[in-house]
């Protein structure tokens, strides 16, 4: 072992002692808890103790190194940051209406949400209150669906978890209105770096419909780390349309996990749209276990700078007769680096699958990168399952084309840049939310001339 | 006699490694319409992005003035903005780019650097429907994407409707007949023509006679290993459709 590993490791081990110096603060503040949840904590602390920060030795890390990370003495963010509702304003997006629901560094914030009226009986609560209240509605729930032996940031969610929405449709219910939950960081008093942990549940009951926004975003100066769990079960003949956002600035640490699974003819369409942090993972999985699912699963990350965007994703058939899409756009420049690793598994008696998965990468700078790996594990004879990848450069015909009627480099550039990103943008479930994120492109696009990007 | 609006003087250029123009010389006055006549491989397609500054096209000797400025010294944008314009042979296809937004934005950008006020989307739209017309366009193209799915007739047309448009001082028309039925042909043509003017010039690069049966051109010209082989006036392209392009290949040698 090199020196240098031996420091590296030495890190790592100090930071796993960290975390578990603060979990036994944490600890110490909760009162009685039900059996489950003490048990998923204590399970999921053992699955960290045991792992420690993933290392870069790690095959589903081989490409982020969690080092700048692991450096960062965290606190727990406090409760109650200071957040009012005129800092949300420019995070807003204006034309696009739903009900929002915010919270402030983890914590269900009731003043600053505005709920429209949630028709058909759809429900979204505080984790925190739904735990005091029915102390078992979450039993079979929270935790449920990720494995912390194989992710230790969410064994590390699952530890500390305290708040955060549930989000239910009662059968047969719901609307393509969408629910806004927005996860604002703000800073702490004392400046410190916080580790949030915001958590989401969604259970789309039989038959249900379903269109929710999970929305990252920042106010203030607030360095730290997001550490965020959702995990969605989508029941027989439901649908839902998941979009996660993340757009914190980029000197943050933000690490996501989703996961689904679909039931019975279900259909889910799941977008991850990653603009923000230093140092980003997003694990997103699906399962898919009734016959007849579809799933969709797209993603668009945009990284400049320093910024590193990994984003590992897995779809897991399980059954026949499933339908899988996926379609990854990354768009990398300044010193930046993309990862992405997406795996199919379609397992033995998984016939009749229909599995597609694509990964076009643009790279805008000669010092950004961008490492690329489909896995295909088939194990049954009788499907249809393609995948492909690409890294490459704006078309340099479409940039004459442009230049030649007067659009100056940075504009074509940004255009052909955004033309790039329509295909994913252009799948949102609606076109005002398209149209708000193309803006909030655009503006990371404009950033980015000031030596980020190209 | 007006002063010279585009002069060329011995320009000598490469295309990726080949060397394409081996001395073009050429003036073009303001109201006058020049045809560029060649065959295959003559360099005509390489005098039009020479002109409008493809990067992949290098000047390697002589000099190109507009207007009296060195050409060579701006970029394809600053071309564009002080009044050159390129209908391309291919126009490109971009997904994801609306045909509109694009020339909305193409349009302030040269309006901002004459010292114009930007138009708002709503006088956009009133001055790029009067202009479809023109060119007969159906007014569903502009909200597609640029050129994406476009026949070869619909992206000439967008061509010709983008230079209506952007109203250039310096209009170069490469191979805009080629792929193009009689009746579009006709309808391009017609948009061409409507656009000649005391203060508009025009190069014309064509390999047939069929378009200057419609834009009558005031100079032809021939060229030939990348020279101008033979300039006259429009009678020479008749003699061109008459005896076709051999006659070059003797002249050359001789």
């Amino acid at each position: 072992m090199s020196v240098h590993e031996e420091v590296r490791k030495s890190a790592h081990d100090e930071a796993r002692e960290r975390f578990l110096a603060l979990h036994a603060g944490f600890a110490a503040t909760r009162g009685s808890e039900p059996a489950w949840l003490a048990a998923l904590r204590a399970r999921s602390l053992d699955a960290f103790r045991e792992q420690g920060l993933p290392h870069t030795r790690m095959e589903e890390w081989r490409n982020t190194n969690v080092a700048p990370l692991a450096k960062v003495p965290f606190a727990l963010a406090a409760p109650g940051g200071a957040v009012a509702r005129p800092d949300l304003e420019h995070h807003a997006f204006p034309v696009f209406a739903c009900s929002v629901f915010v919270f402030v560094n983890g914590r269900f914030a009731p003043a600053l949400s505005a709920a429209r009226r949630l028709e058909c009986g759809t429900t979204v609560e505080s984790i925190a209150a739904l735990l005091r209240d029915e102390p078992d509605a979450l039993a079979a729930r929270l935790g449920a669906q990720v494995d912390v032996k194989l992710h230790p940031f969410a064994a590390l969610a699952n530890a500390f978890a305290l708040d955060g929405a549930c989000v239910r449709v009662p059968p047969g219910a719901g609307t393509e209105q969408p629910i806004h939950l927005v996860f604002v960081s703000a800073p702490a008093a004392d400046g410190a770096s916080a580790l949030v942990h915001p958590r989401v549940v969604v259970e789309a009951a039989p038959g249900s419909r379903l269109t929710l926004i999970q929305d990252h975003v920042c106010v203030g100066t607030s360095p730290g780390f997001t550490n965020a769990v959702t995990e969605i079960q989508v029941g027989a003949g439901a649908q839902v349309d998941f979009v996660l956002i993340q757009r914190e600035p980029d000197y943050r640490f933000h690490v996501s996990n989703l996961a689904v699974v679909q039931e019975r003819d279900s259909r889910l369409s799941a977008h991850t749209l990653c603009f923000g942090g230093a140092l980003v993972r997003n694990d997103a999985g699906v399962l898919l276990v009734g016959e007849g699912a579809e799933c969709r699963l797209d993603g668009l990350f945009v990284a400049g700078g320093k910024q590193l965007v990994d984003n590992h994703t897995i779809v897991d058939h399980a059954v026949p007769h499933c339908t899988s899409q996926e379609t990854y756009k990354g768009i990398v420049g300044g010193q930046a680096r993309g990862v992405f690793r997406g795996r199919i598994v379609v397992r033995p008696d998984a016939q009749k699958t229909n599995a597609r998965q694509s990964n076009p990468n643009l790279l805008l700078g000669a010092g950004a990168e961008v490492d690329t790996k489909p896995q295909l594990e088939i194990l049954a004879d009788d499907v249809k399952c393609s995948h492909g990848s690409s890294v490459g450069q704006l078309d340099p015909d479409a940039f004459f084309y442009l230049r030649s009627r007067g659009l100056g480099e940075d504009v074509a550039r940004d255009l052909l840049t955004r033309a790039f990103a329509q295909e994913i943008l252009r799948g949102l479930p609606s076109p005002a939310l398209a149209d708000a994120l193309d803006d909030v492109l655009q503006q990371k696009l404009h950033l980015a001339h000031a030596g980020g990007l190209s | 006699m007006a002063d010279a609006l585009l002069e060329l003087r011995d320009v000598h250029a490469t295309a990726g490694d080949a060397a394409i123009l081996r001395g073009v010389d050429l003036v073009v006055r303001p109201g006058e319409v020049h045809a560029v006549m060649g065959p295959n491989g003559s360099g005509k397609s390489t005098l039009a992005n020479v002109l409008a500054g493809r990067p992949s096209v290098r000047i390697t000797r002589g000099e190109m003035l507009f207007d009296g400025r060195d050409l060579a010294a701006l970029s394809p944008e600053e071309r564009a903005r002080e009044g050159i314009f390129l209908a391309f042979q291919y126009p490109v296809e971009i997904p994801g780019v609306a045909n509109m937004y694009f020339l909305k934005a193409a349009l302030n950008a040269i309006r901002k650097h004459r010292g114009q006020p930007e138009l708002d989307a709503m006088e956009f739209l009133q001055l790029a429907r009067r202009k479809m017309k023109l060119v007969q366009m159906d007014e569903k193209l502009m909200q597609r994407s640029v050129n994406e799915g476009f026949s070869g007739g619909e992206k000439k047309r967008n061509e010709v409707l983008q230079m209506a448009i952007l109203e250039p001082r310096l209009a170069v028309l490469d191979e805009t007949d080629s792929g193009l039925d009689s009746d579009a042909l006709r309808v391009v043509a017609g948009g061409v023509n409507a656009l000649r003017g005391p203060e508009r010039a025009m190069i014309v690069i064509t390999h047939y006679q069929r378009l200057l049966d419609y834009v009558e051109p005031d100079f032809v010209h021939v060229l030939a290993g990348g020279r101008i082989a033979r300039s006259g006036g429009k009678e020479l392209a008749l003699e061109l459709e008459e005896k076709g392009y051999g006659w070059l290949d003797a002249a050359a040698k001789r």
